[in-house]
């Protein structure tokens, strides 16, 4: 057998379709428990870690003395640091471990070789690590989105190969029969999240572009992370979660294609949006208007897919904690789709660009639509993989409260800060002074929501690490008894 | 969704079309531009930063201080309208006056356009005004009259701008003991300032300060471009 042979049928994750489903399936989800498991708990990790950093940046805006004195406790570089912790910590690597069960779970595949899954998670972490202690000691790159030093790249560029290839492969050796439109969105995401990195690192960092490009590069690639790449993970998840739990199909499954293709044809377009009436070219600045309000028709369409299935249920949804969840994101993205389009007009765009209200967008794209759709997967997949329920209902509750009441807090409250502060800038008989003033109490509100966030995060970890403790205790336990060491038939059942 | 040969096709276009249509045509198109003259024969800009300003970036860069300041003003067509009360022979009149609010701010005179950053290594188009826009600092009035402003204003920003919410970059100066004369670049900070230095002692800012002071002092868009005039 030539190598290429032999290598092929190592990595082909095809199982025995001779089994039953349940078994099947079975299999699939112990088969992940390792990654899954690890890449949740460490997304988690940073996630707690990014949004104390927000916390701490947040407080910083509320009194300037709070921490100072220290340079690497300096706003720039803490605010930089919560923003790279949760983008590439939290988003990334909880989309991986969505992508890698969701596309091993729809191909019925099986991922084989879990030690390079390993060595890929470990050399992420590695390289986030690395990155954000590098901004806190040597400061950011100034490039928002892209902070983490240039060198930390290539790393985590091979951490990624490393990962994606399994769920490309899953799908290219997938069970016959239709394919679901979730394997779409993944599979999109997948390919596309490479390329917007390599080519901004390129064009910032590696052979730097002239000028204002690089600044256009650095638009292009927030946008397209938060649209190719975090908002198809989630709602590939929705996608999948919602009909899977109810019981029925999705209503008007059909429009889901269209979601698709206008998601992935105007997604990458919108970034320019950022910068009209800066210092780009009027078109530059059209097409990313264009481009964002033509994203409009994805998630209207998404949106009347996702809330009409969940309507039909209302009592299922309310009692099922992940669609809770998943109908809150499918909310928050109707909402951030609808603002996006109305504030990337010029006349709206003069008052609320260069504001906080950027951020909110951004946040409520990034928290209250992708990261509660990624809590929706923890709460169905964890169970799975790691065959336990769930310790305690009302940890789970608690969560679901604070982060919806958190994050809806604070994405209004970045609106309407943003709104007051793009009014009074537009006044310039206004002192500059009482512009940073404008926000008043809801600079306190912001603080609030993201203590509230940071909390419910805090109660995840708890009964996540409350449940992987009893699971690794049995496995521990079952494997004295193997050996003899322990009782068999007693707690290590 | 049987023709799968069609989705591999539509991510391959998503990859490229936006990239070509955007970055692409942008590099083609003001990716190589070169210093230009308003007439033949004038002097032409923008010019290239001195060294010390040069390093001066890199603490600005290392400061994040671009997660608070803009550097890109925006243009005369950016106006808004306002309401003002004028005064006219019949008495006090409403009238509406349209205004950019950056230039009416002094923060710029002009709108930035893509020239005025071919020599930045790095541009710092910033995407929140928590504080002013910068672009035009080293012209501003205030900072220009006043030599000793944006140091005081560094190691404490309320001694110039009492209420700001900018942090104070004390780590950016050092304390040391008077020698035989005080050091002409001590800091001259206020009675009322908390933190000010104990008898025999004085303050003064560390190169990288004076890098940074030298960099805010070269951030000027005191010319005009072929593309873009004074309102």
């Amino acid at each position: 057998m030539c190598p290429c042979e032999s290598l092929v049928k190592e990595v082909d994750p095809r199982t025995d379709s001779t089994q039953s489903e349940p078994v099947l399936l079975g299999q699939i989800d112990a088969s992940l428990r390792g990654p899954v498991a690890l890449f949740f708990w460490k997304a988690l990790g940073w996630l707690l870690v990014g949004t104390v950093l927000a916390l701490i940046s947040a407080i910083k805006l509320a009194n300037p003395e709070f921490l100072a004195g220290h340079e690497f406790l300096t706003y720039g570089r803490v605010f930089a640091a919560a923003m790279d912790s949760l983008i590439y910590g939290w988003g990334c690597q909880a989309a991986f471990a969505v992508a890698l069960w969701l596309m091993a779970r729809l191909c019925r595949t099986q991922v084989k070789h879990l030690g390079v899954l390993y060595v890929a998670w470990a050399f992420w972490n590695l390289a986030v690590f690395w990155g954000v202690v590098d901004i806190f000691l040597a400061g950011p790159t100034s490039m928002p989105g892209l902070d983490l030093p240039p060198q930390a790249a290539p790393l985590m560029g091979f951490s990624y190969v490393m990962i994606a290839m399994w769920a490309v492969l899953c799908f290219h050796y997938r069970a016959p029969g239709p394919v679901y439109v979730s394997q779409w969105f993944l599979l999109a995401a997948l390919l596309l999240f490479p390329w917007i990195g390599f080519t901004a690192e390129w064009a910032i960092f590696f052979a730097p572009a002239r000028g204002v490009v690089q600044s256009l590069v650095n638009v292009w690639y927030v946008n397209s992370l938060l649209w190719l790449w975090f908002a198809p993970v989630a709602l590939a998840v929705i996608y999948y979660l919602l009909p899977k739990i109810l019981g029925r199909p999705i209503f008007g499954y059909y429009l889901s294609v269209m979601v698709f293709w206008t998601l992935i044809a105007f997604g990458g377009w919108a970034g320019p949006h950022y910068l009209v009436y800066g210092p780009v070219p009027a078109w530059v600045q059209s097409v990313g208007i264009v481009g964002n309000v033509m994203l409009v028709v994805p998630v209207l369409v998404a949106s009347l897919n996702l809330l009409i299935t969940a309507a039909r249920n209302p009592q299922d949804v309310w009692q099922s904690p992940v669609l809770r969840f998943a109908v809150f994101g499918a909310l928050a993205l109707a909402f951030a789709g609808f603002i996006g389009a109305w504030a990337s007009s010029r006349d709206i765009g003069l008052v609320v660009n260069l504001t906080q209200f950027t951020l909110g967008h951004a946040l409520n794209l990034f928290y209250a639509f992708f990261s509660m759709a990624m809590f929706a997967a923890m709460y169905y997949i964890i169970p799975r993989v790691l065959g336990r329920e769930w310790p305690s209902a009302i940890l789970i509750k608690t969560h679901f409260w604070s982060s919806a009441l958190g994050s809806a807090a604070l994405v209004f409250a970045l609106y309407f800060f943003g709104w007051r502060q793009g009014m009074a800038m537009d006044n310039p008989e206004v002192d500059f002074i009482s512009i940073v003033k404008a926000g008043g109490f809801l600079n306190e509100v912001r603080i609030t929501a993201v203590a509230l966030i940071a909390i419910g995060q805090l109660v995840l970890m708890v009964n996540f690490g409350w449940m992987a403790a009893g699971a690794v205790c049995e496995c521990g336990c079952s494997c004295l008894a193997r050996l003899g060491l322990f009782p068999a038939g007693g707690k290590a059942r | 969704m049987k023709n799968l040969s069609v989705l591999y096709c539509g991510i391959l276009a998503v990859l490229i079309a936006p990239w070509c249509g955007l970055i692409l045509a942008s590099n083609v198109q003001y990716g190589g531009l070169q210093p230009g003259a308003t007439e033949d024969g004038d002097p032409v800009y923008p010019k290239p930063a001195s060294g010390i300003a040069e390093q001066g970036r890199q603490v600005y860069i290392e400061m994040g201080c671009v997660y608070c300041h803009t550097q890109q003003p925006r243009p005369a067509s950016a106006e808004v309208m306002l309401v003002q009360t004028v005064k006219t022979k019949e008495g006090p009149k409403i009238e509406p006056v349209f205004l950019s609010p950056d230039i009416a701010r002094a923060w710029a005179k002009r709108g930035a356009v893509a020239r005025d950053y071919i020599y930045q290594s790095r541009p710092l188009l910033g995407f929140m005004r928590i504080g002013p826009d910068l672009a035009d600092v080293g012209a501003h009035p205030i900072a220009a009259a006043d030599s000793d402003w944006l140091y005081l204003h560094l190691y404490d920003p309320q001694i110039k701008s009492p209420g700001s919410v900018m942090p104070p970059f004390r780590f950016l100066f050092t304390l040391q003991k008077i020698g035989d004369q005080p050091t002409p670049a001590a800091l001259k900070l206020p009675d009322s300032e908390p933190l000010r230095a104990p008898a025999g002692y004085e303050i003064v800012p560390t190169g990288r300060a004076k890098a940074l002071v030298a960099y805010l002092r070269s951030l000027n868009m005191d010319y005009e471009l072929p593309e873009v005039a004074y309102p």
